[in-house]
């Protein structure tokens, strides 16, 4: 199996406990290359748990995880972030005592050799160097249009631009897998609408294979290739998104009970709600 | 409005980066150093710089040592005064060891095995977080003194464990010893203390600065970006170790003449954390101006109730120093955490508007 | 050579503690009531933390300042219950002041600036109580019977005992407390989350200040021992210090642990000093009980009863 052709990760029967409590349950899944995969569950699932055991913070109790098609199970989450894996935290882990710009530098650490003594200096190489990655940071700045608060430090920010600044320094990093954990919690419409057009140009100017976990519906069945669903620690649901979100696993576990027989799905219940990007407005337009 | 960076451009992110950004701040600076290096000594009385510039100095350098632990990589360390002690008596036993070599090498080398020092009792910091690790600091702080006190070696087998700095030259100028001016010793620790003062600010303003402030706000955030945090961890003890170490040195070399491991107890442990602390965590400059207050204080409290025309113990005047720093301290931490380092940002940011309000 | 080392290290301070077993039973008890003094140093600590998250530094300066007052007390003529009653009386004011002026202002900040905030209030109660007091070395006698008494082979010191009684009834009390009242949950409440104790409606002010006072009264319980063993003097606040290796080896939070670190901590040094000191030259009692709790924390950094942390992201 050649690695171009394989899945770039795939969890194969991973369990993880937490003394008596299982939070994942034999969940395999996989992650192919270039593609956006949405996990979605309801609150407690193990979506966290299942992003902080491919990020090395968590061991299995069983399974393995494979990236690449090579075992990667026991590697310390230093050792996972120089694979190419980054990602951002459900909640928001700047370093508060840190500008955005530091914040958003110390994202690409891995990118940055040097000696000590050249540091100390900050002489010849490492003043190039630091200069470089600066510029490369600056790109990514503009990207994200963080570019006015970029000597703010982290602390000060509201809760949506410390998300964006997350998600700049996890491009920082120029990830093959790149992580979100619930990247538009607590934003609005607009907000929400620019994270995705942001995703989405990154999945498709730099290839980068994404992941999110993300509650909003829309956003997922707008944003993303696949769909991967879990309840209870357990996977429930894999597939396109038009037939997950049909799945009746899927509804039970949101629902609970019954739904309603006006079509099923998720528009039952959810179509009094405020129309939101779904409905309202065509999907956002893929290049 | 004297204050002023408007007009001042940066067109290079080198320059955005420089440690001196605003202009002002550069030359005000500069015009410091070359004033403490050239007018001081001529125009300083031996009191003065004996009693206040040349300790002002030597804690000035400590201080900054341990902001890089405890400030920017947020490791609290209470062991400061042993790493001190080690770098002392290092550099008495290269020194006496072989007297041939130049002292200002041999402050180097002390700063050396202080780090190395540093570095094993650095170790546990990987298991160990927060106020545990203050409490391993200490068995640091006691071991360590414990071992001078006990292993003569140490000492050169005198009697009371007293070591005493050999007189040493540097360009043909007395430095150390009985017989080397004040005025002498003085430009030695500006020397050491400028110096190391840049080579820090170049490395908390660089890469292995922003590693020790990530894990010191989120260490587990920063292990997932691929920090390592052990190795991080390491560099700060050892980094700091260095520092504290010449500090220590120093303070045996160019202020005490001679001195024994009391001087080195915890006391000065809390004194160089209540310099950070009250100066800044994370700031280089706050180190200064901690040491500088903590210098003030008790020359303050020693001259001003003469001045006062009130008679005051020296007993009291130390009860008294006590409930100022204790009351200081929580203070500053109340007021502003950041300590006078933020105080003077703040300062100059009104600065620049001042006269105008707004 | 190598083998004299480790026959003398290994080897030989057990036989000599087998040789003369009358002897041994005199230093474990030596160290049982040590560690009991360390102990009642360390509850206070484990009381304020379990109740406010916050690690008080400043301890040993109140058992100093609960000694100096009560011996200042008597010293002026005062009889020794009535001084009893208006040290408890300070302590509380104490409690109060401390709350108002120090903690009240840091309520939602880290750990570690409280921590560094009663770092300050421990010199300043030091300075505090010596300008008050003054600082020369007190003898403290509140009535405790003084003197030993032989039972069997084994010298024992009925101060030590006395020691041992108090320190027995206090926790127990104080375990009660915790967990059988409604108070006690409210304090573990708040240790948990400052905020969230708050916001359903558990009074932080009053809860900080009965913590506190509790904390002083143990302080004064604590300052009556030490004092009535060694004098009232300045170093008393040192063993604040000595009581940190008790709460690493017994949990910061735990009651019992407090007793089970301290008396660990207490016969491993004397111990250590008796049998293994002569080797190195004497006195590592300095340093033995910080060395001891820092292998420990290498191993199990949440201590004997703490509660394994679990990190989460």
């Amino acid at each position: 199996m050649s690695q171009a052709s394989g899945p770039l990760l795939a969890v194969d029967g991973v369990s993880v406990r937490f003394g008596a409590l299982v939070a994942l349950n034999r969940v395999s899944l996989e992650i192919r290359r270039g593609e956006v995969l949405a996990i979605i569950g309801p609150n407690g699932a193990g979506k966290t748990t299942l992003l902080n055991v491919v990020s090395g913070f968590y061991h299995p109790y069983e399974g393995r995880i494979l990236y690449e098609g090579k075992d990667r199970t026991w590697l310390r989450p230093y050792d996972v972030a120089a694979l190419g894996i980054a990602r951002t935290f459900q909640n928001v882990a700047l370093f508060k005592g840190m500008t955005v710009l530091d914040n958003v530098m110390t994202g690409r650490v891995l990118k940055m050799g040097g000696s000590f003594l050249q540091d100390v200096l900050y002489w010849g190489p490492a003043k190039r160097q630091e200069i470089e990655h600066r510029a490369f940071v600056e790109r990514i700045i503009d990207f994200l249009e963080i570019q006015a608060i970029r000597k703010t430090p982290a602390g000060r920010l509201p809760y949506g631009l410390q998300k964006r600044v997350e998600l700049a320094r996890a491009l920082a990093a120029e990830p093959t897998l790149l992580l979100l954990d619930e990247p538009m919690a607590g934003m609005n419409v607009e907000e929400k609408e620019d994270m995705c057009r942001f995703v989405l140009d990154v999945n498709a100017e730099f290839g980068t294979t994404i992941a999110l976990i993300e509650h909003d519906m829309s956003v997922v069945m707008d944003i993303s290739d696949r769909v991967v669903a879990l309840d209870y620690g357990r996977k429930i649901a894999d597939g396109p998104p038009a037939a997950v979100r049909k799945d009746q696993a899927v509804i039970d576990a949101y629902l609970g009970v019954a739904h309603d027989s006006t079509g099923g799905g998720l528009d039952g219940p959810l179509r009094n709600l405020p129309q939101g990007v779904a409905a309202a407005k065509p999907p956002l337009e893929r290049r | 409005m004297i204050y002023r960076e408007a007009g001042q451009f940066k067109t290079t992110y080198a320059a955005d980066q420089a440690i001196f950004p605003v202009v002002q701040d550069r030359w005000v600076v500069v015009a410091a150093v070359v004033a403490a290096a050239v007018a001081v000594p001529l125009v300083a009385t031996e009191y003065w710089l004996q009693a206040v510039l040349i300790p002002l100095l030597i804690y000035s350098l400590a201080a900054i040592g341990l902001n890089l632990l405890t400030g920017y990589a947020g490791q609290l360390s209470l062991g400061t005064g042993g790493f001190m002690a080690v770098g002392a008596y290092a550099a008495f036993k290269i020194t006496t060891a072989f007297p041939a070599v130049n002292i200002l090498v041999v402050f180097l080398l002390a700063g050396i095995v202080a780090a190395a020092v540093g570095l094993v009792f650095g170790i546990p910091s990987l298991r160990i977080k927060g106020f545990y690790l203050a409490v391993a600091t200490l068995a640091a702080q006691f071991f360590l003194i414990w071992l001078f006190n006990r292993v003569a070696w140490f000492s050169n087998y005198a009697p009371s464990g007293t070591i005493t700095a050999p007189p040493r030259t540097v360009f043909g100028v007395m430095v150390t010893g009985p017989d080397a001016s004040a005025g002498a010793r003085y430009l030695m620790a500006l020397g050491f203390v400028v110096l190391f003062a840049v080579l820090a600010k170049n490395l908390v303003r660089g890469r292995i600065g922003r590693s020790w402030m990530a894990i010191r706000d989120r260490d587990i955030a920063a292990e997932i970006i691929g920090i390592r945090p052990l190795r991080t961890k390491l560099l700060a003890f050892g980094i700091s170790s260095f520092y504290c170490g010449v500090a220590g040195a120093e303070l045996v070399f160019l202020y005490y003449g001679s001195a024994e491991t009391f001087a080195f107890d915890i006391a000065l442990s809390f004194l160089v954390l209540f310099m950070v602390i009250i100066g800044g965590l994370g700031s280089i400059l706050g180190s200064f101006l901690g040491a500088a207050f903590i210098m003030v204080v008790p020359i303050f409290l020693a001259n001003a109730p003469h001045m006062l025309g009130v008679a005051m113990s020296t007993a009291l005047q130390k009860q008294i120093e006590l409930m100022i720093f204790g009351g200081l301290i929580i203070f500053f931490l109340i007021v502003e955490p950041h300590g006078l380092a933020r105080l003077w940002q703040i300062t100059k940011e009104k600065l620049r508007l001042w006269p105008f309000p707004h | 050579m190598i083998l004299d080392v480790l026959h003398a290290i290994l080897v030989a301070p057990f036989k000599d503690m087998v040789g003369a077993p009358g002897f041994l039973a005199e230093v474990l008890i030596g160290g049982v009531a040590s560690g009991l003094m360390y102990s009642l140093v360390a509850l206070g600590f484990v009381l304020i933390f379990k109740a406010s998250g916050v690690f008080n530094f400043a301890q040993g300066a109140l058992v100093l300042f609960a000694a100096l007052t009560l011996v200042g007390l008597m010293e002026r003529g005062v009889p020794t219950i009535v001084a009893l009653g208006l040290t408890a009386g300070v302590m509380v004011v104490l409690a109060l002041a401390i709350e108002r002026v120090v903690l009240r202002p840091l309520v939602n900040q880290e750990h570690i600036i409280l921590f560094m905030a009663t770092i300050g209030l421990n010199f300043f109660l030091e300075g505090f109580g010596e300008m008050l007091w003054g600082a020369n070395v007190k003898k403290l006698d509140v009535g405790i019977p003084q003197g030993s008494f032989k039972l069997g082979e084994i010298l024992v010191n009925q101060l030590e005992l006395t020691a041992a009684l108090t320190a027995a009834v206090l926790v127990t009390v104080l375990a009660v407390f915790f967990h059988g009242t409604r108070i006690g949950r409210a304090l573990r409440a708040v240790a948990d989350d400052h905020e969230a104790a708050l916001s359903i409606g558990i009074p932080l002010k009053t809860i900080w200040v009965i913590v506190w006072a509790v904390s002083g009264i143990v302080a004064l319980v604590a300052g009556i021992m030490w004092g009535a063993n060694s004098g009232v003097q300045f170093s008393l606040s040192l063993i604040a210090l000595k009581a940190l290796p008790v709460l690493i080896l017994g949990g910061f939070e735990s009651v019992p642990g407090a007793i089970v670190g301290g008396l660990i901590i207490g016969v491993g040094e004397k111990m250590g000093e008796v049998y293994w000191g002569p080797l190195v030259g004497g006195a590592i009692e300095n340093w033995f009980a910080y060395v001891l709790a820092l292998v420990f924390l290498l191993f199990r950094p949440q201590g004997l009863f703490g509660e394994k942390i679990i990190e989460r992201v």
